[in-house]
């Protein structure tokens, strides 16, 4: 960073000043207020301020782009293709309709014709399909100052990811002592999490703080990221239930063990549902017992929509309380791909996004009712927290990250073509 | 994804591609962003796992012969010029491409050209023609379990029958094209990409 600036050393030292400046703000902003668990109106400041930066910074990159006359990749939410949305049945009639010269009541049961929808329907979600566009990272159209997020950008500021790095290792040496305590009452817990949430610059926006959940219910919320965790902690005492993970998270996920009783599994548990039910409904059943966190999704999805709900939990038969997170990906990409980045970089990349806005709504509890199975159970939650966060609800499995997909779709698929074909035969065969 | 620029430059041998596809520089950038996202472990190239990972074309009944011609002459890679030469196929046909010099080489989103791909989805081992064991082989897939064997014979049997003209038993790509001549294959067998 210091290469930046090579020539006087009065510029180094007004750096160092305004670094130790800065740390102090940073004591007395971040930590004295995390405590009392009052905020200032800073953060909201910081917002709106951030918000101009972009909006100039966006109208610059545009004009410097037309000026050179370069291709500016402006990324579409809606897919790069023209789809038609009709049905199997349709397209293929009209398929053949145009091809075929004979009478249209003696519908023929097969046509080479009929390849074509199948070809073309394939070759569409070649280019471009719902699903991976939900696994990376979401793309948007105006610029953040991120590289990340935008693919004309070409220039990183380093010398805020370098403060923020500080920052980090700060943070850090404060918080791992307190985590690794050995008498953590709730409170002390509370403001560990307080402290991580503004330590990540986060502003949260709680709503309907009344239906929060209470002791012996499940709480059910979308996944994008770890930091979820963190979102919802901070607003009140829960039992985590997740996988152990290596490296830094499972050294913080031991240190949390000690403290409160959460629920821990290895992944090949996982797969054992009935030790997995056990347990949690054993939790459950204890009133004394602060409510369990759960994101049956499985996997972090890129926070646009809501992928289909595991059973597991709604299994349990204890009420639910649904949580819809939604982040406001203009600050930051909260998103987390395990399948690309470590635990560390992720955070690195946390670190040093602007800020993470967030909502979070507290939706009305719900029960099981006596006619509904698990599944159906788990899609009524998972209907209510996408309408509220405004996601698209998918019916497509979150476990198509890591497994190819289940058969019975295309079976599907299937059964609709057999009925055109063989349907039609059947009428042949009586006439 | 990361701070990969999608700008044209970085595309090797845009140019050629171009002329030979006839994408647009903007189609190719969006396309090559597409092989980018496509290619999880940025190997550069699409194995046939890569494809198989999209979850739309998984639960497509001939989502294995599209995937198929994608890898042709027993080649396991595919790189971006050889994944923009397939999509070119689909490619809306345009003016320009019918006054076309016919010296230069037939465009690849020709009607013949479509047409052939199509073929090559039933054309299982490659010969050039469909035989009645491949049209079987082909209606099984698009059907799964749902028909059974007799019916789906007696469908194969009469589709070869209709379009096969010199009583070879299988349907050539001319018997295909001519069984097709009514088609309006420039419109079912074109995308179109936003701009």
């Amino acid at each position: 960073m210091f290469l930046l600036l090579p020539f006087d050393s009065l510029i180094v030292n007004l750096l160092g000043i305004s670094l130790t400046v800065l740390f102090t703000l940073l004591l007395v902003f971040i930590i004295v207020p995390a405590i009392f668990g009052v905020s200032f109106g800073i953060r909201k400041l910081y917002m709106k301020t951030l918000l101009k930066i972009f909006a100039w910074a966006t109208l610059r990159m545009e004009r410097g782009a037309k000026e050179k006359n370069h291709q500016l990749y402006k990324p579409y939410t809606n897919g790069i293709i023209a789809k038609d949305p009709t049905s199997l049945e349709e397209e293929i009639k009209e398929i053949r309709r145009s091809g075929s010269s004979k009478a249209l009541d003696n519908t023929p049961e097969f046509e080479l014709s009929d390849i074509f929808y199948f070809c073309r329907k394939g070759m569409e979600t070649i280019m471009d399909d719902e699903v991976t566009k939900r696994f990376s990272a979401e793309e948007l159209e105006s610029w953040n100052l991120l590289s990340r997020t935008n693919y004309n950008f070409q220039y990183i500021s380093l010398r805020l990811t370098v403060l923020w790095g500080l920052g980090v290792l700060i943070r850090y040496c404060f918080l791992l002592p307190l985590r690794f305590k050995e008498f953590m009452s709730k409170h002390v817990h509370l403001m560990c999490y307080r402290i991580c949430v503004r330590a990540l610059t986060a502003i949260i926006t709680y709503h309907d703080r009344e239906n929060r959940p209470r002791n012996g219910g499940i709480c059910v919320a979308n996944h994008t990221s770890p930091i979820d965790v963190i979102i919802l902690a901070s607003d009140g005492y829960y039992a985590m239930v997740g996988q152990v993970h290596g490296g830094l998270m499972g050294v913080i996920q031991r240190a949390m063990v000690k403290a409160c009783p959460h629920v821990w599994f290895e992944r090949s548990e996982v797969k054992d549902r009935h030790l997995v039910a056990k347990r949690l409904t054993e939790h459950v059943q204890d009133k004394s017992k602060l409510p369990i966190l759960i994101f049956p999704e499985g996997t972090c999805i890129n926070n646009t929509s809501v992928m289909m709900f595991k059973k597991g939990s709604f299994e349990i038969g204890a009420t639910v309380y649904p949580v819809a997170i939604k982040y406001d990906p203009q600050f930051g990409d909260a998103f987390w791909n395990s399948s690309k980045y470590g635990m560390v970089t992720y955070l690195l990349r946390m670190m040093t996004s602007w800020a993470i806005v967030c909502s979070v709504w507290y939706l009305p509890p719900m029960t099981r009712e006596a006619d509904e199975d698990a599944v159906q159970f788990a899609n009524r939650v998972k209907s209510a927290i996408a309408r509220q966060g405004g996601l698209v609800d998918l019916l497509w499995d979150g476990g198509l990250k890591r497994e190819k997909v289940k058969d019975t779709f295309k079976e599907e698929q299937q059964k609709l073509y057999s009925k055109m074909i063989v349907g039609n035969h059947e009428d042949r065969s009586r006439s | 994804m990361g701070s990969r620029s999608s700008h044209a430059a970085v595309i090797p041998d845009v140019d050629s591609i171009r002329r030979e596809t006839g994408f647009s520089q903007a189609s190719l950038v969006r396309l090559h962003h597409r092989f980018q996202a496509l290619d999880r472990n940025k190997k550069g190239y699409l194995s046939r796992m890569d494809l198989q990972q999209i979850g739309a074309l998984a639960v497509n009944p001939l989502g294995d012969r599209i995937i198929e011609s994608f890898f042709p002459n027993g080649s396991q890679r595919v790189d971006f010029p050889g994944f923009v030469r397939v999509l070119a196929h689909f490619r809306p046909v345009e003016d320009e491409d019918t006054d076309q010099d016919p010296k230069k080489p037939e465009p690849l989103n020709s009607r013949r050209n479509k047409l052939h791909y199509a073929f090559q989805l039933y054309d299982l081992d490659r010969d050039g023609k469909i035989s009645r064991h491949e049209m079987l082989q082909v209606l099984r897939l698009m059907v799964g379990v749902q028909v059974t064997e007799e019916q789906l014979e007696n469908i194969a049997d009469r589709t070869v029958q209709e379009a096969d003209e010199d009583g070879d038993g299988a349907v050539s790509f001319l018997e295909f094209t001519k069984s097709l001549e009514k088609m309006d294959v420039e419109q079912k067998m074109s995308i179109r990409i936003l701009k």
